[in-house]
């Protein structure tokens, strides 16, 4: 039922949105920038250059994003991933002052020439600390749909849909019987998975997501890690991670940013065992960072 | 509680015992001296109201809320027209301080550049800063000379450009306090600015909101210099908007530099009557706003 309900939903619930296939395989022939691929890529970032004012965050970065694949963004506090994790749904255009150089597509599309509601309902996002909107469990994960212009009469739909992101997000048989109490009343790896189960609620193509366990014990983070294995089979992941353990579990590529710059990017297996920059190596055996 | 033995290299036991004494009794004087401060504050209230009560009180009555005055040498009557009067002239003043004031308030807090929203903050300071006999002059020669004739409209007037900055700056102050990490949640999932605002933003921040726009009511509510030449008085029912009206702070004024022992005595009881009826708004607002809040979380 919930299937179906969803189905219903993203074909017919919201404006049809063209989703073609990317196929290409990009080689890319810079050095230590990205693998070859056979996996279709949901997102393309090329020669990007990003600027906090006069100050150089990030530096011609190329990363590729494999469809239904978890990416990892690694690196050390203030290396740029979070800056780069933003761009992908240009949440960087909060922050004035910010300038962008670059090309970022997704699914073959110029983001930057989107509407940029329209490209942030197809890549969500989730945040380092869980941050629930003062409303109720319910409310929370329905105001995207609100948002987005499903209909306040279709309550049943929007249950539904309600109930089938709270299923994703592996938070529903914890909260089916307390849909309308706050959702302050939840526990912090609860709120976390609420933040997660909001954004699958508009049935994003990408979810990024920005260190989402940092404020999370060792038991949610576990959860949330499991919940990232499952959602992969129907969303794309990019995940921003400062535990490198965690890169290595959950990710299926993962790329080492530096001082703003992409040092490595490469199959997460290869990148922890054989990784080909001396820098690479020095942080994931823990020399800095 | 004194110490009998230390480490060799520490002080000596007497010194020691000494000045544990003496922070000990720092300690006490200093806790005491916050509680006798705080209860001073809390007491100021109850001492006015006290003394309201004691002079005001047998003349609150039935009478006082539903009578007009009563001619000069004649005991009795009330004060109807002058609670009905302050009633209008709030409405007015929210009518004019509440819309501006929040919405300027959110355009500071969530729009604007860097110099513009320092010019508004600014502007607004010294606007608050301004002594309400000076928006009683302005409020005279824009609302009162043009037309020749004081009214309601005016007062009303006045009373909300003294709103206006005090609504304002608590609006942007509180919204400045939502997290913005609270935005970026509803930005991510492709919410305009505006909804952002509407629907997360505002009501993370309402209940603050909303006390200060009571406060800044109950504040001007008792104003008295801005009504004197703009809503003047009225010994009668002043129907619409465009005629002198009566309101508490003026009747006060007026009946307490007045000759007759009767006006004093009413003065008092309006006076009791003009705070009741602010402790009232507030307790009722707040009833509401913590009703709402349940009524969200459970």
């Amino acid at each position: 039922m919930h299937t179906s309900a969803k189905r219903d939903f993203g074909n017919s619930g919201l404006p049809g949105l063209p989703r073609p296939p990317v196929t290409e395989t990009l080689v890319n022939t810079q050095p230590g920038t990205a693998p070859a691929t056979s996996v279709p890529l949901r997102m393309q970032v090329r020669n990007l250059n990003f600027y906090y004012g006069k100050v150089h965050a990030l530096h011609n970065i190329n990363l590729n994003v494999a469809t239904n694949r978890v990416t990892a963004l690694i690196g050390p506090s203030g290396c740029g991933k979070s800056t780069l994790l933003r761009t992908l749904n240009r949440m960087h255009e909060t922050v004035r002052s910010s300038r962008l150089e670059g090309e970022i597509l997704l699914d073959g599309e110029d983001i930057l020439s989107q509407d940029v509601t329209r490209l942030r309902r197809r890549v969500g996002m989730v945040f380092q600390k869980p941050n629930p909107f003062p409303k109720s469990i319910f409310e929370n994960v329905a105001y995207g749909l609100r948002i987005n212009g499903l209909p306040a009469t279709q309550k049943g739909r929007l249950a539904d849909a309600v109930e089938h992101s709270l299923q994703r997000a592996a938070l529903w048989e914890e909260v089916k019987d307390q849909l309308h109490k706050s959702a302050y009343a939840l526990s912090g790896g609860q709120q976390q998975r609420l933040c997660i189960a909001r954004a699958l609620a508009v049935d994003p193509e990408v979810l990024l997501l920005d260190e989402p366990c940092s404020a999370l014990d060792p038991v949610n983070t576990a959860k949330v890690e499991e919940l990232l294995f499952h959602l992969k089979e129907n969303c794309t992941l990019v995940i921003v991670t400062h535990n490198m353990q965690q890169a290595a579990r959950v990710s299926d590529s993962t790329a080492f940013v530096l001082t703003g710059e992409l040092i490595e990017f490469r199959p997460t297996p290869q990148l922890f065992t054989t990784p080909s920059d001396a820098r690479t190596e020095a942080y994931i055996t823990g020399r800095f960072g | 509680m004194s110490v009998t033995s230390l480490p060799a290299r520490g002080p000596s036991v007497k010194a020691f015992n000494a000045h544990l004494a003496w922070r000990k009794t720092v300690n006490v004087v200093m806790l005491s001296l916050t509680g006798v401060c705080a209860l001073i504050a809390v007491s100021a209230l109850f001492f006015i109201l006290g003394y309201l009560v004691y002079h005001g009180g047998r003349d609150v009555n039935w009478d006082f809320f539903t009578k007009l005055p009563t001619p000069v040498g004649e005991s009795g009557g009330g004060m109807a027209n002058a609670i009905v009067g302050s009633g209008k002239v709030l409405l007015l003043a929210a009518l004019i301080g509440v819309p501006i004031g929040l919405l300027g308030g959110i355009y500071l807090a969530e729009f604007g550049g860097a110099t513009v929203p320092f010019i508004v903050r600014y502007t607004a300071d010294l606007l608050n800063g301004v002594p309400s006999i000076v928006i009683g002059i302005f409020a005279y020669a824009v609302a009162v000379m043009p037309v020749h004739h004081f009214s309601t409209l005016a007062g009303g007037f006045a009373l909300g450009v003294m709103m206006i900055p005090i609504v304002l700056r608590s609006t942007e102050e509180y919204l400045h306090g939502v997290p913005r990490s609270m935005r970026e949640a509803s930005m991510a999932l492709g919410a305009s600015k505006w909804r952002t605002i509407m629907s997360v933003v505002l009501p993370a921040a309402s209940s603050a909101i909303m006390t200060a726009i009571l406060l800044a009511l109950a504040r001007v509510a008792g104003e008295t210099a801005p009504l004197l030449f703009t809503a003047f008085g009225n010994r009668f029912w002043s129907p619409g908007w465009k005629q002198p009206i009566a309101t508490l702070p003026v009747m006060i004024y007026t009946y307490a530099v007045g000759p007759y022992d009767d006006w004093h005595r009413q003065a008092w009881a309006a006076g009791l009557v003009l705070l009741a009826l602010v402790l009232l708004i507030n307790i009722i607002v707040r009833a509401i706003m913590s009703r709402g809040m349940s009524a969200q979380r459970s």
